[in-house]
């Protein structure tokens, strides 16, 4: 077995009584889409906010490419490569698009203390953020402010200053919520390929999608894992079945 | 459309290309042109008219610019709501104040464990001015940064009327009647006592201002400040530590107004514990808001706009402030942008 990119070890959180994250073990390892499920209030964005930073577990760590980032920011995460999507767009609003991806690329580059070059005449900033833009189909709105984006552009453009930090992960919290139906298939069908760069921790509602893109998946109930396999295995195993894919063939 | 190589129709194409030059020049060019202008007119117009109050009321005008650019800067690029900003305007005045005082005695300003001597040249003046405001912000933002919103907000006043305090209760330096410094400091080649040069001085630092705080909005420095501003989170996603641009934007922010706050000094030629006031840093602040938070010459506009209803309306009645204060509101409830907000419409997105 290759070394995981992503080691989440016995990870704990509790709000006072409420026990968001209870001994959680989960690993992404290279080249895999690994999906995250789960029922609403489950605890999954608890989890995401202890791997990505702002939020330190009560015990148990975070291991990144071989090293501890429990005890770091969540900008030194982002910094040593993790790409990180919101599960509510979380762009700078009031720049245009083109913006926000050079802000990406900056990142990259890792030092933000250059103060006299106009950073939007920088040709290498602007060839990876223009790239990006154009990976996700946005390359047309690069001029457009960011606040009078669709909801949908929003999610791309996320997706977008994601991948201009060529991160060695990609967090995902919910990509695809309101995307509708075409947004979701090209979406899906990008994220199909993405997996060869760096792979996914995908949170995710829909599992149509979940189904068809993961390569494993872990099924978070009341903040435990209870079960992590294949999409057959999940399928197949009954007390997945009863906590939460039930409900959703019942409703079907 | 094909370009005729045509010699008759060369003028017309010139006048075309100037003209849509011109319309393409943002309104935003434009009134920064007209108030730039109307800044160096007016002075001009007065030193050949010979009213040399004039003059020093736009050098006024013109070094409360600087003041509000620099609080600008934190302010309308950082969103940092600093109503401490008297801490470094204060600071500059008292630098410009106890360097002088030291050259006008010829006393030492520490004898030991090694001599600090006064001094009157203003390029040092400034010099330790700007380096001193920055250490200061940078004291002030390392405590205050780590709060934000109404706390921020109460940290920074804090700050400025201790400040404020202690220079009242030094007797050293005047104390609550402030320091008089007898001849204006000097400038290589200028006679500083010639209010026409003096004002010279303060118009060309008050281009250099706008000018670094133009290069800073653009680089790459001001494109990751202007994002913490508007969101943190993101600023944190990409790698970068909000509290960590702020603190430098606040530093920059704070030396700017220190420079200024020497000059203000140099101008009326005494220091006062009033430099140091929350009415101070409240009127840099309405500076800003005036003309327009976020645009870089917004504080030029908003204090010149202060000075002409300072003086307009000061001359009608001793609380004129009470007309300022209806035209503030107006401004706050009507027109967020302030004056560039009104003329010019919402900045764009994009350079």
């Amino acid at each position: 077995m290759t070394e995981p990119v992503l080691d989440i070890r016995n990870v704990s959180k509790s709000f006072g009584a409420l026990v968001a994250s209870e001994g959680i073990n989960l690993d992404v390892r290279p080249g895999e889409i690994h999906a995250l499920i789960g029922p609403n209030g489950a605890g999954k964005s608890t989890l995401i906010k202890q791997i990505a930073g702002g939020l330190q577990p009560d015990s148990g760590s975070v291991v990144f490419d071989g090293q501890d980032v429990t005890a770091l920011t969540t900008a030194a995460r982002a910094r040593l490569g993790m790409g990180r999507t919101f599960q509510i767009s979380s762009l700078a609003m009031d720049y245009s698009v083109l913006q926000n991806v050079v802000l990406g690329a900056l990142g990259r580059r890792g030092t933000v203390f250059r103060f006299f070059r106009p950073v939007m005449r920088d040709r290498e900033l602007l060839a990876q953020a223009r790239a990006a833009l154009v990976e996700v189909g946005l390359e047309e709105m690069q001029n457009m402010r960011t606040s009078e984006l669709s909801h949908g552009q929003r999610r791309q453009l996320e997706v977008a200053v994601a991948l201009t930090l060529a991160p060695k992960i990609f967090l995902m919290d919910e990509p695809m919520a309101g995307l509708g139906m075409e947004g979701s298939r090209r979406l899906m069908g990008f994220l199909d390929t993405l997996r060869q760069r760096a792979p996914i921790l995908l949170v995710e509602h829909d599992m149509d999608a979940v189904f068809q893109l993961a390569d494993r998946i872990s099924v978070l109930v009341y903040g435990s894992i209870i079960a992590t396999g294949t999409v057959e295995e999940i399928r197949a195993n009954p007390q997945v079945r009863a906590a939460y894919l039930g409900e959703e063939e019942a409703r079907s | 459309m094909k370009i005729q190589p045509d010699a008759a129709q060369f003028p017309l194409a010139f006048k075309t290309v100037v003209l849509a030059g011109f319309k393409a020049a943002k309104p935003e060019v434009l009134l920064n042109a007209a108030l730039m202008l109307a800044l160096l007119a007016v002075p001009l117009w007065a030193w050949f008219a010979d009213e040399p109050f004039l003059i020093t009321l736009t050098t006024r005008a013109v070094i409360f610019a600087i003041a509000g650019v620099g609080l600008n800067f934190a302010l309308g690029f950082g969103g940092l709501v600093s109503l401490g900003h008297a801490a470094f305007f204060g600071l500059g005045g008292y630098v410009m104040g106890v360097l002088a005082y030291h050259a006008q005695t010829y006393t030492a300003l520490l004898d030991w464990p090694f001599v600090i001597e006064g001094s009157r040249s203003m390029l040092v003046i400034w010099l330790v001015a700007i380096l001193l405001s920055a250490l200061l912000a940078l004291g002030i933002g390392a405590l205050s940064l780590r709060t934000s919103g109404v706390y921020f907000i109460m940290i920074t006043l804090a700050f400025a009327q201790m400040l404020y305090y202690f220079a009242i209760s030094w007797p050293a330096y005047g104390g609550e009647d402030g320091l008089s410094i007898y001849v204006r400091n000097s400038f290589p080649g200028l006679n500083t006592m010639a209010p026409i040069q003096f004002f010279a001085i303060c118009f060309v630092l008050l281009i250099l201002v706008l000018l670094l705080v133009k290069f800073l909005a653009r680089s790459a420095f001001g494109l990751a400040l202007g994002a913490a501003r508007q969101n943190e989170e993101r600023v944190q996603a990409v790698g970068q530590m909000p509290y960590r641009l702020y603190l430098i934007a606040f530093m920059i922010s704070g030396s700017i107004t220190g420079l200024a706050g020497a000059l203000f000094a140099d101008l009326n030629r005494f220091v006062s514990p009033t430099m140091f006031s929350w009415q101070t840093s409240g009127e840099i602040m309405v500076f800003v808001i005036l003309g327009g938070v976020g645009r870089v010459f917004g504080p030029v506009a908003g204090a010149a706009l202060f000075i002409l209803l300072e003086h307009s309306l000061g001359g009608l009645s001793d609380y004129w402030h009470v007309y300022l204060g209806a035209i503030l509101l107006g401004v706050v409830l009507f027109a967020r942008g302030g004056l560039y907000g009104m003329l010019t419409g919402r900045e764009a997105a994009h350079d």
